[in-house]
């Protein structure tokens, strides 16, 4: 289980998180909503140790990760999914899979070439290709499909619904699905509520760096001024 | 025919050499953003461990190749022995202080290779059975240069296969796009790096080991070689291997060919073909514009005009220096003179650097450039004194005005390397053009006029001219030019948005920094009597860094006692044999240790017992 308790984090002076607390459980998938600016990215930024100035706990099935390096946290089991999508524009499709692989994980489900072309058939097509010739949507297949070559445990997506076509959107919602029937554990970051509850099992919201709801989507409906107050919906 | 064939031929075989020490360069860079000083010393180090390790093996062609790579593997351990102890602390650090603390790097290994094999030159012995030449449509071809045209392209084709047919190639390629996302995917950077560190300096030290058949080995080789490897990397794009051979191929053959034409060209032609290829692709032949700086850096603090206690401080500063001549002897009015001409320098490169926002390695060019016309103005106009030293600062802004033109529209690394190559062609033209500049001898007999004459008389001038300077582009820093060049520091974007003309202001902000350089340097000749080519030399360009560095970037008194601190440690160290270690070792202490400078580290003192409060200026 991932677990941050008061988190708070700064860019020089200026303060992004203002104490944020949230849990993942196992094979669970969270939704963290919030606006532009909410602190969304920079909450996944600090989980995968991105972010120097933080204070506060994470921890990853019980394993302190506040101080460890990125590289640390991926080896611990967390994948993460850049809202940039940060492909390495000038590998081939091939070499960005390669540059994610790591070695099998207990507990993991661990996932082949062949596996992950079913999930994302255009990257199959496309392996000889450079990063920086595909489209946004297969760049954004491309990262998902990068981090999932380390066979983590638990996943951060941010924002992978952000400025692609519908009928991408629609693959990412089935994905997404198909990394919990796999049995990870994914924490997803939203600004679009829609999307959100049709693939996710609860919500979170935070709104200047700070949690603001925690519950169901069950719930988040039957009181509308939530997120009204909170989402741009 | 043949003789065309033999001059592209020897132009092949310098593409070879200047290629393997550029290609290790350019990985280094690629990876690290590093801009290594010591690759060249790397180089050197190599050939002297070749010949050592040649004449001692003796042992025909097997003894000779092995010692060759043995001299490039004990290179690469040198290399991780550097990127371990001190390059791994400061890449995030800006990159003045990287440069700097490799140029450290270079002193350091400049005093190791004189203690171990001496000042004298050492000619190495021929390639056993590559020792004669063959006749190529009647002209004579070394068989080692045909051996050293095979030997690049092959160096090439296995850096190739390493870089993309192996998973560690795969991840350098992909850490030179994106560190932080190869970091985040599991990849632990720090042995990535070392292994790329000693990848290129093996390849650096091969390059030299390579050398030895062809040129003597010198303790000039470190310098004499960096100059020409950054253009390399530079026009090949900094961190493409393969660009780096292009334009390895470019240089070393365009300069066979010229200098049948002109045989004076070569020290100048790499830099000209530099200057013309960035100013074509800013990024060079095979470069993209990619993450250029090495980390985030703090946004910068405004600059706070001086409280009434501090300007009191420093008018007492000014009074004390003033009354110095009469109660201290000659030879510290002499000292003073060198460090206030110090201090202008150090604050006119401070003005570009750290107001301008664009570093400048070729500093040097624009305090040669004053001192020369200062020189020559005296020499073949026959100008007094007074008029001479006008000419100075004249002649400095026009040269600035000319390479500013070329240099604003780059940034990052590249502006930076276009300076130091304007500064090498400045310091060539200077050194071949010997009728005009009296070349390695100089230009002698400068001395000021009657009623200047004399230590504490000149002093007096020296200081007037000096503190004044220094106290204009004090003002210029707080007048609204300066706030548009802060402005265009922090977010050209941003400045240009609000119409503001950013290549103008940057340009103008360059050719006064230059004017202030070459009013120190016109100080500089007059208190010396001479001027020779080593005043536009890549030494004097890092002196000036070093000088800003010592006192810190971010505030305006910070080069005023960088260049202080580096003038009096200077003038203690080289009495003594071997200051060059000792000097790069307080370079490096100083990197690792007190990154904020001398005034930040003084600052953070006087915070830390309470006597200073609040922001610093």
């Amino acid at each position: 289980m991932l677990k941050v308790e008061n988190l708070t984090a700064r860019y020089g002076r200026a303060q992004i998180l203002n104490g944020v607390s949230l849990e993942l459980g196992g094979n669970e998938v969270v939704a963290l909503l919030g606006r532009n600016g909410a602190g969304k990215s920079t909450t996944m930024k600090c989980i995968m140790g991105l972010v120097e100035q933080k204070t506060g706990v994470i921890s990853y099935d019980g394993a302190d990760l506040m101080r460890l390096p990125p590289h640390m946290i991926c080896r611990a089991g967390i994948g993460y999914v850049p809202e940039e999508r940060r492909i390495f524009p000038e590998l081939t499709v091939a070499e960005n899979l390669e540059v994610g692989r790591r070695p099998k994980r207990d507990g993991a489900p661990e996932w082949t070439l062949a596996h992950l072309f079913e999930l994302f058939p255009n990257l199959a097509e496309r392996q000889g290709n450079l990063g920086k010739q595909l489209s946004g949507g297969e760049q954004q297949m491309l990262t998902i499909a990068r981090t999932l070559m380390g066979n983590p445990s638990a996943v951060l997506l941010d924002e992978p619904s952000e400025g692609i076509a519908p009928v991408i959107v629609e693959q990412m919602a089935r994905v997404i699905a198909e990394l919990k029937a796999e049995g990870l554990s994914v924490l997803i970051s939203e600004q679009n509520l829609y999307f959100a509850r049709a693939v996710a099992d609860r919500a979170i919201i935070i709104e200047k760096g700070a949690l603001r709801y925690e519950g169901s989507f069950a719930d988040l409906d039957a009181h509308p001024e939530v997120s009204q107050q909170y989402l741009a919906v | 025919m043949g003789f065309y064939l033999a001059q592209l031929l020897t132009g092949l075989a310098n593409a070879s050499s200047l290629f393997l020490i550029a290609c290790g360069l350019s990985i280094i860079f690629g990876v690290t953003r590093i801009v290594n000083f010591a690759h060249g010393s790397f180089y050197m180090v190599g050939a002297y461990l070749a010949y050592s390790l040649v004449t001692w093996m003796d042992g025909g062609i097997f003894g000779f190749w092995l010692s060759l790579l043995v001299a490039a593997l004990i290179v690469g351990v040198l290399g991780l022995i550097v990127e371990v102890t001190i390059l791994r602390r400061i890449y995030h650090a800006p990159e003045l202080f990287q440069l700097v603390a490799t140029f450290g790097v270079v002193l350091i290994v400049q005093d190791a290779a004189l203690a171990i094999w001496g000042a004298e030159d050492l000619l190495g012995p021929r390639a056993p059975g590559l020792a004669r030449a063959v006749r190529i449509l009647g002209e004579p071809i070394p068989e080692y240069d045909l051996a050293l045209i095979v030997i690049g392209p092959l160096v090439l084709g296995a850096i190739w296969l390493l870089f993309h047919r192996t998973r560690w190639g795969i991840l350098v390629r992909a850490a030179t796009q994106d560190r932080e996302m190869v970091d985040a995917l599991g990849v632990n950077q720090r042995w990535l790096f070392s292994a790329v560190f000693v990848l290129g300096s093996a390849l650096a030290g091969l390059g030299g080991a390579l050398q030895i058949p062809r040129e003597a080995v010198s303790l000039q080789m470190d310098l004499s070689v960096i100059g020409e490897a950054f253009v390399v990397v530079v026009i090949g794009g900094m961190g493409s291997v393969s660009g780096a051979f292009v334009a390895a191929v470019l240089i070393s053959v365009l300069n066979a060919f010229a200098i049948l034409i002109f045989p004076q060209i070569s020290i100048v032609l790499p830099f000209v073909v530099m200057a013309v290829v960035l100013i074509v692709r800013p990024y060079g032949l095979f470069g993209r514009p990619g993450s250029e700086a090495g980390g985030a850096e703090e946004p910068e603090q405004p600059l706070r005009l001086m409280s009434r206690r501090g300007a009191m401080v420093l008018a007492a500063f000014v009074l004390i220096l003033a009354a110095s001549p009469a109660v201290t002897g000659d030879f510290t009015s002499i000292l003073l003179v060198d460090v206030m001409v110090a201090m202008l320098f150090a604050v006119s490169l401070h003005f570009m650097m750290g107001i301008g926002g664009m570093v400048s390695f070729g500093h040097a060019a624009y305090f040669g450039v004053g001192a020369y016309a200062a020189a020559m103005g005296m020499k073949y106009l026959g100008l007094s004194m007074l008029p001479a030293m006008a000419l100075g600062p004249v002649a400095a802004a026009g040269a600035a005005l000319l390479f500013g033109w070329f240099c604003v529209r780059l940034s990052g690394v590249y502006l930076a390397m276009l300076t130091l190559a304007a500064a090498q062609i400045l310091w060539g033209v200077t050194y071949q053009w010997g009728e005009v500049t009296g070349g390695d001898d100089g230009i002698l007999g400068i001395w000021p006029a009657g009623w200047a004459s004399g230590d504490k008389a000149y002093f007096y001038l020296a200081m007037v001219l000096c503190v004044g300077g220094m106290f204009l582009l004090r003002r210029m820093a707080h007048s609204p030019f300066g706030y548009g060049l802060r402005g265009v520091r922090d977010s050209a974007v941003r400045a240009e948005a609000i119409g503001m003309d950013v290549k103008l202001h940057q340009w103008m902000g360059f050719t006064v920094a230059g004017a202030f350089a070459g009013l120190a340097g016109v100080v500089f000749v007059f208190s010396k009597g001479s001027v020779f080519p080593d005043v536009l030399g890549i030494s004097q360009s890092v002196d000036g860094l070093i000088m800003v560095l010592l006192g810190g970037i971010h505030a305006l008194a910070g080069p005023i006692l960088g260049a202080g601190v580096f003038i009096l440690i200077e003038d203690w160290v080289t009495r003594l044999d071997y200051w060059r270690v000792i000097f790069g070792g307080i370079i490096l202490v100083v990197v690792l240790v007190a990154p904020d400078g001398v005034a930040g580290g003084v600052d953070r003192l006087l915070r830390a017992v309470g006597i200073r409060r609040g922001d610093a200026t």
